[in-house]
């Protein structure tokens, strides 16, 4: 069978210890070979056979993010018949949901609701009960879904959508007028202005994209690992975000010995707190492993704060420290406030987007820690009513139609014909229509009719 | 009433769907009558003197691809042929020929009436005759009685047919044919759902009237230009006439505003619906009030004849203000109408009661085709008489049914819009209503359909062969252009020949191709014409490797769509059953029941979570289905 390969996160939502992206379809192991590297270079993925595992990294666009198992299924041995790759990471909403991103990236669709369960059906491996129960589940869960799409649709986003939707089918219909009735005086488009809507089309299209991103901080929270060297602060930061003793404050160094897990609200954000232990050189094996998970949650986290002592010179291990969150999204803190300043934040500014000085003792510095997140994950410039897309369906159709519209502009430059264009803008309008529900075709030609005077 | 005669398929109307229909049921080997109630009206074109047009040019290919007659009678009776949009891209490219309409019937009856094992009667049928659900005959007005294991109705705008002009109407079709109403009654009778659908012609009006001074030209494309609809043509072509362009003006549209009251279409006496692309003149007027003007082409109707005929001018409007308004145009100041212009209603049938095959899902045996279908033109027509025909002599003789599938051809996707879509108004075929359309190409109808029509038993041994040798001709081709390197120099000098800035360096000529501004006749002044490769070939040739890209990526949606239609839905199914589907879906579904889960997909009102469902169900369905076969003692 000849079908799609799709992706989708496989267990329940919300904090847990793993999370499983399971793809199943044709292209599941292609798919799987492009967003994970195993660990032993010996292993390949195209070479892994059915009921194996693999341990190794996952990556998008060459950079890697988090480390975890590789389960193989070869059809039909397998849930739904089809080949199939479970990739366990780490828990968290947010890494699942990179891990899914990257996968679409690879060339995976995101699965429809109830699609793994209807494969499986289809290729027998569900008995007549067990698929009734199913198709009961998807109606429910399909009247939900569409509700939820018109509920998030009836806003900005839909006015949005539905004003660039309305301009391209006026184009492709001006287009359709002028090819269909060659012998009416309807207008050759202007090529200019043609250019001038798919760009714009495309770059608001672009503008959503990125504002995914941003929107989802807001929606779902954030990934946050607290880091720095031992006794910077990084517990009384913990302590102050969360507003009671969470971890254990001393003043003896390494006292934290695991990730601690917290969520917090800060102002309108929710973050997923990891205080760290922290970070050096130590013979203590328990220790040890407590650094090397630090280390980790810094390479995964949607947000690092990074704490320093602002009473101390600058070490070796704080240096190491911000070379590390070097080009990620971190916001260095330097603690202490209170105390004589000793350390020069100019010298590890380049390394962040952002340094404020703070003392983690004092309740004022939460609205100063507060403002200086908001302005790094963006979340600041959304605006709550204005359009954003929510969800991996909307993002993937907006993608869709922005990449289509850019092959149409592609197109233009390099002089083919408007058929060629119009099949791009084609595309386009019905990824569009997928958002606004509405069938593209139809839409094209009854704009020709009503915008053209055409015909014998 | 006496029995006359017995046939394995019986076709109502000899236009341009019944011609096709009774050829194609007759060369299957099928016993065959045509009826029609004159026989100097076979073919008869009661509208525009032409054949093809945009999206139209492809369906005669297509029907020529199949082995059909409409492009061997365009090829032998045009009087001036273009090819229209020519750099809009080769996928809109479209062939369209005035034709001398006198010589096309004469050409079309004599094309019958040498068709073996066709019998032709000139008769009005007014009565089908129905047996436990299926056809079994037809009585004509004479009360003559034939059998028939499968009919066909190409009525047109006979069905029904009632001419409005101005405050006057009567019962008639086209052209003094006189209105089939008995029919009508019989087919309501078998409980065919029939609806009303109007259309219009305008005016033909005597060329000696006309001040052709004060119009614009519009000449043929150059005689070595000139491209045949068929497949099977070889002949040199040559452009006999030219027409004109006048244009409308704001005294003409004052004339039509001031009278418009005096319209039927505007008083209300016409119940059809008309079709949106062909508006009348009035239409037009009330419409766009925001133009100044609207082109009327002046066409030829034969080399015999003095009448012409006024594209684009269609309406309803009385005598007296039909020739004021014409009156007002420059160039027709002292216009003589010859036939005044008219609005004609007809009965047709709703075709979602149509399966895909054409045949009716009310009457087993009947089947349906052109505007009976609620189609409209010719074209469109002739395309699914010979599919109607097809169907009733394999259905007749007990041979599986052909289904084209959307992705096939304009064919397919037209009658996959009728009987799973529906329509609202006449349907015409348009370039966009086909997703496919960089495929679906009129240069590559061949390839698409001939070995179909080969399969199904249409296609004979002289174009098969035709066929298998073009095949081996362009295959060649691609192996040269893929072998063939173009030095550096050379090609510069060709492109600075041609106008164009030249290439940095040469290349491999398939790969050069591939550029927009790099034309094969152009890499051919190199490497020399590919053997056999004709200047149409060349064409066809040069649009697959530039378009190669989107090409694949509509062959991965062609693909795609080909998947969910092998998944069949057995024609009893029960939807009721599925709860989960909305009301409406599940009456759609009912009301059309799509062959497999593509068409589905395509019924108005049904959502992908419906089809996801519905494949569940369908695969649940199965799985009991095997579980009885194996336990058939139960």
């Amino acid at each position: 069978m000849q079908h799609s390969t799709i992706a989708a996160i496989a267990t329940a939502p919300g904090q847990g210890g793993i999370a499983v992206v399971r793809l199943s379809g044709p292209e599941s192991y292609l798919v799987a070979e492009r967003v994970f590297t195993p660990a032993n270079p010996k292993k390949t993925v195209a070479g892994a056979k059915g009921y194996t595992a693999l341990f190794g990294r996952f990556c998008q666009a060459g950079e890697c993010f988090d480390e975890g198992v590789a389960l193989f299924f070869r059809a039909p041995h397998s849930y739904t018949g089809e080949d199939v790759v479970e990739l366990s990471c780490h828990g968290g909403d947010a890494v699942a949901r990179r891990l899914v991103e990257a996968c679409i990236q690879a060339g995976a669709a995101p699965a429809g609701p109830g699609e793994y369960t209807r494969r499986a059906l289809l290729n027998g491996k569900l008995s007549l009960t067990q698929a009734e129960a199913v198709m009961d589940l998807i109606s429910a869960g399909g009247r939900q879904g569409a509700a939820l799409a018109n509920a998030a649709l009836s806003g900005a986003l839909a006015r949005k959508i539905e004003a660039r939707r309305q301009a391209l089918t006026a184009l492709q219909a001006h287009l359709t007028a002028w090819v269909d009735f060659p012998e009416e005086d309807v207008p050759a488009l202007e090529q200019d202005h043609l250019k001038e809507e798919l760009t714009a089309a495309a770059e608001e299209l672009d503008g959503l994209i990125a504002g995914y991103g941003a929107g989802a901080v807001l929606r779902e929270g954030v990934d946050c690992a607290i880091v720095g060297r031992p006794n910077a602060g990084k517990s009384t930061l913990l302590n102050l975000l969360a507003g009671f003793d969470r971890a254990i404050v001393t003043p003896v160094a390494g006292t934290t010995r695991d990730v601690v897990e917290q969520s917090v609200q800060l102002g309108e954000i929710r973050l997923n707190l990891f205080d760290t232990a922290g970070l050096r050189q130590t013979e203590d094996p328990i220790e040890a492993e407590g650094i090397r998970r630090s280390w980790r949650k810094l390479e995964e986290a949607g947000l690092i704060l990074a704490v320093f002592d602002g009473a101390e010179d600058l070490s070796d291990e704080d240096r190491e420290l911000a070379r590390r969150c070097a080009g990620r999204p971190a916001l260095a803190l330097i603690n202490k406030e209170d105390k004589p300043p000793r350390l020069d934040p100019a010298e590890i500014a380049p390394c962040f987007q952002k340094v404020i000085s703070v003392s983690c003792k004092e309740e004022s510095s939460r609205p100063l820690i507060e403002q200086g997140v908001s302005e790094l994950l963006g979340t600041n410039r959304v605006d709550p009513h204005a359009a954003s897309l929510s969800g991996q369906r909307q993002l993937a159709a907006a993608v869709r139609a922005r990449d289509a519209l850019r092959e149409a502009l592609s197109a233009i430059e390099m002089g083919f014909g408007l058929d060629a264009i119009s099949v791009c803008m084609d595309d386009a309008l019905a990824a569009l229509c997928d958002l606004t529900g509405e069938n593209a075709s139809e839409a094209v030609i009854n704009e020709v009719f009503e915008r053209f005077c055409v015909g014998k | 009433m006496i029995q006359l005669g017995e046939y394995d398929v019986i076709v109502i109307g000899a236009g341009h769907a019944g011609i096709e229909a009774a050829h194609a049921a007759a060369v299957l080997g099928a016993k065959t009558a045509v009826f029609t109630m004159s026989l100097d009206a076979v073919g008869n074109m009661p509208c525009n003197p032409s054949i093809g047009g945009t999206a139209k040019g492809t369906l005669v290919r297509e029907v020529d691809a199949l082995g059909g007659l409409m492009g061997l009678a365009a090829d032998a009776t045009y009087l001036q042929s273009r090819m229209l949009n020519r750099g809009k891209g080769p996928a809109v490219h479209a062939l369209r020929v005035q034709t001398d309409r006198k010589r096309y019937h004469m050409y079309m009856k004599h094309a019958l009436e040498r068709t073996p094992g066709l019998a032709i009667h000139q008769a009005e049928i007014t009565d089908i005759l129905v047996e436990q659900g299926r056809v079994a005959g037809v009585v004509t007005q004479l009360h003559g009685v034939y059998k028939a294991k499968c009919v066909v109705i190409a009525t047109g705008t006979n069905l029904g047919g009632k001419i409005f002009v101005g405050d006057a109407w009567y019962a008639s079709g086209p052209d003094g044919m006189h209105a089939s109403t008995a029919l009508t009654e019989s087919l309501k009778a078998a409980g065919l759902p029939l609806r009303r659908f109007k259309t219009g012609t305008p005016a033909r009006v005597h060329r000696r009237s006309i001040d052709f001074d004060k119009l614009e030209r519009q000449p043929g494309d150059p005689d070595d230009q000139l491209q045949p609809f068929s497949f099977m043509t070889d002949a040199p072509m040559h452009n006999r006439v030219e027409c004109w362009v006048a244009y409308t003006n704001p005294e003409t549209h004052k004339i039509i505003l001031d009278n418009i009251h005096r319209s039927p279409l505007y008083g209300g006496m016409i119940e059809g619906v008309g079709p949106r692309y062909c508006p009348s003149i009035e239409d037009k007027v009330v419409r766009f009030a925001g133009k100044d003007r609207h082109p009327l082409f002046v066409e030829p109707c034969g080399e015999d004849t003095e009448e012409m005929y006024l594209q684009g001018a269609s309406s309803s409007l009385p005598e007296d203000v039909q020739n004021a308004f014409y009156h007002s145009i420059r160039g027709f100041e002292h216009l003589e109408i010859m036939r005044p212009a008219y609005a004609i209603e007809y009965d047709c049938v709703d075709p979602t009661s149509l399966e895909p095959t054409l045949e009716s899902k009310i009457v087993r045996g009947l089947y349906g085709a052109g505007q009976f279908n609620g189609t409209s033109g010719y074209e469109e027509a002739a395309a699914q008489g010979l599919l109607a025909g097809l169907n009733a002599a394999r259905n007749a003789l007990g041979l599986s049914q052909l289904v084209l599938p959307r992705q096939s051809s304009y064919l397919g996707t037209l009658v996959d819009d009728l009987v799973t879509k529906g329509v609202m108004d006449p349907y015409r075929m348009m370039t966009s209503r086909s997703e496919y359309r960089l495929t679906l190409r009129q240069d590559n109808a061949d390839q698409r359909l001939t070995p179909i029509g080969r399969e199904y038993g249409l296609v004979g041994e002289d174009r098969w062969e035709k066929y298998q040798h073009t095949q081996a001709l362009l295959e060649a081709e691609r192996r040269r252009l893929q072998e063939s390197h173009l030095k550096t120099e050379p090609l510069r000098e060709a492109m600075v020949a041609a106008g164009l800035t030249p290439a940095q360096q040469g290349g491999v000529a398939a790969e050069l191709l591939r550029r927009p501004e790099i034309s094969y006749p152009l890499v051919a002044g190199i490497i020399g014409w590919g053997e056999g490769i004709t200047p149409l070939l060349a064409e066809r040739l040069e649009t697959e490797i530039k378009y190669a890209g989107y090409i694949a990526r509509q062959d991965r949606m062609i693909h795609e769509v080909a998947r969910q239609e092998k998944t069949l839905i057995p024609a009893d199914f029960d939807y009721q059953g599925l709860t989960g589907l909305t009301l409406e879906a599940r009456e759609k579904l009912a009301q059309i029941r799509p062959r497999n889960l593509g068409q589905a997909g395509r019924v108005p009102g049904v959502s992908p979570s419906d089809i996801a469902q519905l494949s569940i169900a369908l695969a649940a369905a199965r799985a009991q289905q095997a579980k009885k076969e194996e336990s058939p003692r139960d």
